[in-house]
């Protein structure tokens, strides 16, 4: 029967090749859907994966879209690098949303067009002060981080209806609930006239950069990511586990306010309750699937992004329902999950008869894993 | 199978796929259909229908199974194509978010060709505005919002009308002279038909009182169940929405109590509860436009109400347990709204905290009814933050 | 009185979804599997549940129906988490959008269709006591299947030798392992039996409780229910008694606003979510509190020899 044997050493092959395998079997599947629905499978393919980046203006929707995505996830990453697992990071988005909204309505007619560096920034404060309470829980009174950044999700979307509804709701809005529209001055400058990319795409792509720097080059990344893979070895060293949360934390907690803060003042202009669309939850995907690496991600968030212009798309041009897009998104994390155990595991034919203790010359003799499952095993078998 | 074979086999899996989707690049562009046409931002690349048909796209809120708001605008869709038949060429998108999405959508219509785009919701005012001013050429109908541009009309329906005559039936059926409303989200609009169906009741029935609970969304099946349930507790037994599902007429057929259909005709939802349906029928004014534009006499900046009077609202399906004479009044009012004999937002009008908010002898005008704010006198409670001005 | 005893009815209705999800969810976390995907469950066994009951016309077969769907997903959940070692939390994200998403695209075939009249229930000869009878006796039979499967559990957990068996894994299933328990083959079981459970919640929505299917219908209940698990620090009474509180909580909220009462509705919403970190805080500031309140493997990966 088949068995899960650990590897001598991951496998860095397979590292890469299991997001590609992933990805072919979850568009194998999609191609099965499609034959099923009754579309041509080739076109159904093209709208998912070839109309958004047909383009400059489809990819300019691209970068829109992928931004805040991308955003999110270089900070989750970390966090989840450090065996912190912030779930709530679509609360700590709309806290940014909320905190830049609140710094666009002090705009007046006089100010000037910096004032959208101040917006974002309170964006930011806003993400790690809602991420720094869950640190601050965790640390004081032991509060699982995954449990409370959870809640406090509900919690903000909460506050969210509270605002928009209420104090600041617009006056002359006619009793909708959504703030004024912001004025130009709080508004992220555009790259290029006629297309919705903004300067939030190269704040990403320095991102990008930075996050790279800080976890594979700098001590401190360095101390979260073994404080992540081997806790005993840390503490050992005296790596503190303390700042490793709050650090943690408060990075992912302020890249996914920097995201509502972009959302708000960029493409949205105003905070409106369908503020959380869900991103803080995909971004956990779209961490995952780029292997929690800086340069992985960008793909990942970019192919994130792909799956939802495309579910849109496949609307309107192949009258394909928009529940498909949440049907490929999951099916590739889940076909991801499954393939990256390959790359810590390879899958052997064994025959059930226990096999004799001697293990098998070009095995490494010291593997002491290889040789447990030579033996009749009540686990290790699927 | 080694760690090398392995990386072989995945490097040729993903050479294939991507072959594959080379492949398929090409193909579509030998598939020469105006659905090809990457999505564009310039007004340059909107395609002039000069002698093909007329394409005409819908962006919708909801699903289009959800049997009320956006049911009705399909159904509208459908009776266009019925009408035009060849002339034009309709497309939509559904549950759309009222979000920076929306704009995306808007101009992706475009791109593929369609020159009259409707957006049947609120929440994509803004969007449209920021589409409308970059693409001069497409023209946009926009529901139920109150901004304009040279290229963009807003339209809505008075749904109000509907209320009032439900409202007729609902004052004459109830027993413990309580009514009750599942209010979506506290904006005028739903604000006017809470106070019309009171209006209507109160017409043939002045001891009437009207208990109103908030859902905060147009559309949650649940929620709505549970609201319905809780008028009924405090009382209610005959129920009106202004959502878009049918739980809370299915909830007052469980607890044996009445309720009206809303947008679209409920009745088969629960026959017994039924009273009657206040059906909003797009169809006369997406035709008029669709006329306009054939014909090019469409205009922007337009607000275009259209009620009873246009055959955009009605009521339907009354119930046979609604006495004859009450039937009859329903039918005076709806004869007096066509021929504008009646008028429903008619002085004095009071507000349930005293002040009069229409003189008597006056008629309330579109402006006044645009911005409504206040509940009605036999209303209990206040509007959710609608006191501050 | 009679109002309130109404209320008292709602609220036991309302309380019985999330009674049945967070019993389910109790099951795996005791296990020390937390199943983030059961909002994707329920809306995957919602849809399941209403077309059964569409096409057959039995409410049982329904729940039947729906207690599947929620066991086969749960199940290939479950083996990717316990056989292939993938993150728990990653996998039921997965599972979440994977069900909202397939649930949204089967049931596109029954978004317009309703199922026949439904019954109301009342227990004979109890259901006409005043105040009492309208308040407990009058409701469907699920309402008191939830009643008894706490019963069930509780005893199952604490009074049973499987039950102590699986409260052994969730503590330390190393030490389970080595006394020869078939751990992984454990925690399955409790996956797939509190997916079910799940499944059950999920179609009780769609058939029961709103009688319609729509998309998305569970609202975010999966969720509620993960809290409730958590607040009700994983005893099946006290996740009974708090499914109430917070059905309560909504209906109340409700019912106070027909009466005109303004208290800002969306405070109200809140409080079952901060109720719940509170009550993380309270058990978790003390090491042996946590030890005695939260099975301690919850989350993390197990590893055979």
């Amino acid at each position: 029967m088949l068995k899960l044997e650990t590897r001598p050493e991951p496998s860095r092959a397979m590292s890469i090749a299991s997001p590609l395998i992933a990805l072919a079997i979850t568009v194998l599947i999609g191609t099965l859907l499609f034959v099923l629905l009754g579309k041509d499978p080739l076109r159904g393919l093209a709208v998912f994966f070839i109309e958004p980046l047909k383009s400059v203006y489809a990819l300019s929707e691209l970068a829109v879209k992928a931004t805040p995505l991308l955003l999110i996830a270089l900070g989750l990453a970390v966090c989840f690098r450090s065996n912190v697992w912030n779930i709530g990071a679509e609360g700590q988005f709309i806290l940014g949303a909320i905190f830049a909204s609140g710094m666009a309505m002090q705009a007046t007619a006089t100010t000037g067009s910096w004032f959208y560096i101040a917006v974002i920034a309170a964006g930011v404060v806003g993400g790690m002060m809602w991420a720094g309470i869950v640190a601050l829980l965790r640390d004081r009174f032991n509060a699982n981080e995954i449990l409370v950044s959870l809640m406090l999700v509900y919690v903000a979307e909460q506050v969210l209806n509270y605002l928009v509804y209420g104090p600041w709701k617009d006056p002359a809005g006619y009793n909708f609930p959504q703030t004024i529209t912001f004025l130009k001055s709080t508004q992220v400058p555009k790259l290029f006239p006629g297309f919705r990319v903004n300067v939030g795409v190269l704040v990403a792509l320095v991102s990008v950069a930075a996050f790279w720097v800080l976890l594979f080059r700098t001590y401190a990344g360095f101390q979260l990511q073994v404080g992540g893979l081997a806790p005993a070895a840390a503490r050992y060293a005296g790596f503190s586990s303390r700042k490793a949360l709050w650090t943690a934390l408060l990075i992912s907690g302020g890249m996914a306010g920097l995201a509502g803060g972009l959302e708000v003042a960029g493409p949205l202009g105003q905070l409106t309750p369908h503020v959380p669309q869900g991103y803080g939850f995909a971004a956990i995907i779209v961490a995952f699937v780029g292997r929690l690496h800086p340069v992985g991600i960008v793909f990942s968030a970019i192919l994130m992004s792909m799956f939802y212009i495309g579910g849109e798309l496949a609307q309107s041009r192949l009258g394909l329902p928009k529940s498909l897009t949440g049907v490929f998104q999951g099916l590739l994390l889940f076909t991801l999950l499954a393939c990256d155990t390959l790359i810590v595991y390879r899958i052997r034919w064994k025959s059930t008869r226990p096999a004799p203790a001697t293990p098998a010359i070009d095995d490494a003799p010291l593997n002491p894993v290889v040789a447990s499952t030579t033996l009749p095993a009540r686990e290790g078998t699927i | 199978m080694t760690r090398v074979s392995f990386a072989r086999g995945a490097a040729f899996g993903a050479v294939a796929l991507a072959a594959m989707l080379a492949g398929c690049s090409k193909e579509e562009k030998t598939t020469t259909t105006t659905t090809s046409t990457p999505m564009a931002p310039a007004a340059s690349a909107v395609a002039t229908a000069a002698s093909g048909p007329l394409k005409i796209a819908f962006a919708y809120v909801g699903p289009v199974g959800d049997g009320g708001w956006t049911f009705a605008h399909d159904n509208a869709r459908k009776a266009l194509e019925k009408e035009y038949g060849d002339k034009i060429q309709t497309s939509f998108v559904e549950k759309v978010p009222e979000a920076a999405d929306a704009e995306r959508v808007f101009r992706d219509m475009a791109s593929q060709g369609n020159t009259l785009i409707f957006g049947t919701t609120f929440g994509y005012m803004e969007p449209m505005l920021k589409t409308a001013a970059d693409l001069k050429d497409v023209k946009f109908e926009h529901a139920t919002g109150y901004k304009t541009a040279p290229n963009m009309n807003a339209y809505d329906s008075r749904t109000y009308e509907g209320a009032y005559m439900a409202g007729v039936i609902a004052g004459s059926m109830t027993k413990t002279n309580t009514l009750g409303v599942v209010g979506s989200i506290p904006i005028p609009e739903v604000i006017r038909n809470i106070n019309s169906f009171t209006m209507g009741a109160q017409s043939v029935n002045p001891k009437i009182k009207t208990k109103v609970v908030w859902v905060n969304e147009w559309f949650n099946p649940p929620k709505e169940t549970e609201a319905a349930q809780s008028l009924i507790n405090g009382g209610a037994d005959v129920l009106m929405q202004n959502t878009d599902s049918s739980a809370v007429l299915q909830t007052a057929g469980k607890a044996g109590k009445y309720a009206f259909g809303w947008d679209s005709d409920m009745k088969a939802y629960a026959p017994e509860a039924h009273l009657a349906s206040s059906v909003i029928n797009w169809a006369p004014y997406y035709i008029k436009t669709t006329k306009d534009a054939l014909a090019g006499t469409w205009k922007g900046d337009q607000h275009s109400w259209w009620g009873v009077k246009e055959g955009a609202i009605d009521i339907v399906s009354i119930s046979d347990k609604v006495p004859a004479e009450i039937k009859a009044k329903v039918d005076a009012v709806k004869a007096g709204l066509k021929d504008g004999s009646f008028v429903i937002w008619k002085g004095p009008i009071t507000s349930n905290d005293g002040k009069e908010m229409v003189a008597a002898g006056t008629n309330a005008d579109d402006k006044f009814m645009g911005g409504i704010n206040f509940f009605v006198k036999g209303v209990e409670g206040k509007v959710p933050g609608g006191d501050k001005k | 009185m009679d109002q309130f005893a109404l209320l008292v009815a709602a609220t036991l209705n309302s309380g019985t979804v999330l009674a049945f999800a967070a019993l389910g969810l109790l099951i795996n976390e005791r296990a020390g599997i937390v199943n983030l995907g059961a909002e994707g469950l329920m809306l995957v066994a919602a849809v399941a549940g209403f077309a059964t009951a569409f096409h057959t016309g039995n409410d049982w077969l329904a729940f039947g129906a729906g207690a599947a769907a929620g066991a086969i997903l749960a199940a290939a959940f479950g083996v990717l988490v316990i056989w292939l070692n993938t993150n728990q939390y990653a996998t039921g994200l997965a599972l979440s959008l994977f069900g909202a998403g397939f649930s949204a695209f089967a049931g596109i075939r029954y978004s317009q269709e309703k199922l026949g009249e439904q019954h109301n229930f009342a227990i004979p000869g109890l259901a006409d006591l005043p105040f009492v009878g309208p308040a407990f006796f009058r409701q469907h039979p699920m309402v008191y299947l939830a009643i008894g499967l706490t019963v069930a559990i509780a005893w199952f957990l604490h009074r049973s030798r499987a039950g102590l068996v699986l409260r052994a894994v969730g503590e330390s299933p190393e030490s389970a392992h080595a006394l020869g328990y078939p751990v992984r083959k454990i925690r399955l079981a409790a996956v797939v039996v509190g997916g079910a459970l799940c499944g059950v919640a999920g179609a009780y929505i769609s058939v029961v409780y709103t009688h319609l299917w729509v998309e998305g219908m569970t609202a975010g209940k999966g969720w509620i229910a993960l809290a409730l698990t958590t607040f009700a620090t994983w005893r099946p009474a006290r996740v009974l008694l708090g499914a109430y509180l917070f059905g309560g909580v909504t209906m109340l909220q409700l019912q106070l606003q027909g009466e005109g009462v303004q208290i800002s509705s969306q405070f109200l919403t809140m409080l079952p979510y901060l109720a719940t970190i509170l009550v993380l805080v309270l058990i978790s500031r003390n090491a042996s509190f946590i030890r005695v309140n939260m099975p301690a493997s919850i989350g993390k990966p197990f590893f055979p020899g």
